[in-house]
């Protein structure tokens, strides 16, 4: 299912919207950036809680085909312009990281 | 094979989180224009990102050396700043001496240099207390 499919699915709000027509093939659970870019895989779906400056970059890296900020969380507004220069699309929800985890499970 | 290797030079500043991952986004860049394969791609960057962060959060900034040939692509990092007093703690997943607002951030989980070493071939530390560190990292096209 593509980016766009999950976030109409979800209803996500929109932070960034990035190439939307990406394959989303996985999903990652995870705040702590380094393990994330270790075990995050290609287009995977990442929820996190952060919303900072490197999150844009770390899903960049790992060429995750989403974030989704969950928990209400906001972004930080230089990791929202980062992630507009990366072609990043940065989605927010106010559901917990396990309830859009299982949503997600039930779009693959 | 110098005439098929493209060298690249980065300054990281210090102290600058909204500047690190620069270069190694720049080096994912160019390695992707040359056609190089998604893993080799994600290794180089990973392992470029987590040195450059620690060169934000734990050194006075630095310079990115990248060589990049056909059979692999080696990155040089060298900061200013105090030194590891431990490299064999440091390098146990788990450990970090990173501070409370660093960990704010999300990093200071202690993978930074095992993640370095995982997704590279060869790794080489060099460092002296007070002076700097240098980390020659090596990926090996295979």
């Amino acid at each position: 299912m593509t980016v766009k499919e999950i976030a109409e699915r979800l209803a996500l709000t929109p932070i960034c919207v990035g190439d939307v027509e990406k394959c989303v093939t996985g999903c990652h659970i995870g705040d702590l950036l380094s393990l994330v870019m270790s075990k995050a895989q290609s287009g995977d779906a990442w929820i996190t809680i952060q919303g900072n400056i490197n999150v844009p970059a770390v899903a960049s890296l790992t060429d995750c085909a989403m974030v989704i900020v969950a928990e209400g969380m906001k972004l930080d507004e230089n990791a929202q312009s980062r992630a507009e220069q990366e072609g990043i699309s940065i989605y927010s929800s106010e559901k917990s990281a396990y309830a859009l985890a299982c949503e997600i499970k039930e779009c693959l | 094979m110098a005439e098929n290797s493209v060298k690249l030079h980065y300054n990281v500043d210090a102290s600058d989180f909204t500047v690190a991952g620069q270069a190694s986004g720049a080096v994912k860049k160019v390695l992707k224009q040359l056609g190089f394969s998604a893993d080799v791609i994600r290794r180089v960057a990973v392992a470029m990102y987590e040195c450059e962060i620690n060169m934000v959060i734990h050194a006075d900034g630095g310079e990115i050396d990248v060589e990049i040939t056909p059979e692999k692509i080696r990155m040089i990092h060298k900061d200013r700043g105090p030194g590891i007093k431990d490299i064999e703690k440091a390098m146990q997943e788990g450990y970090s001496t990173a501070d409370e607002k660093v960990r704010e951030l999300g990093f200071g989980a202690g993978m930074g240099l095992p993640n370095m070493k995982r997704y590279t071939d060869e790794m080489n530390i060099s460092t002296e207390l007070e002076k700097g560190t240098v980390v020659d990292m090596t990926v090996l096209v295979k």
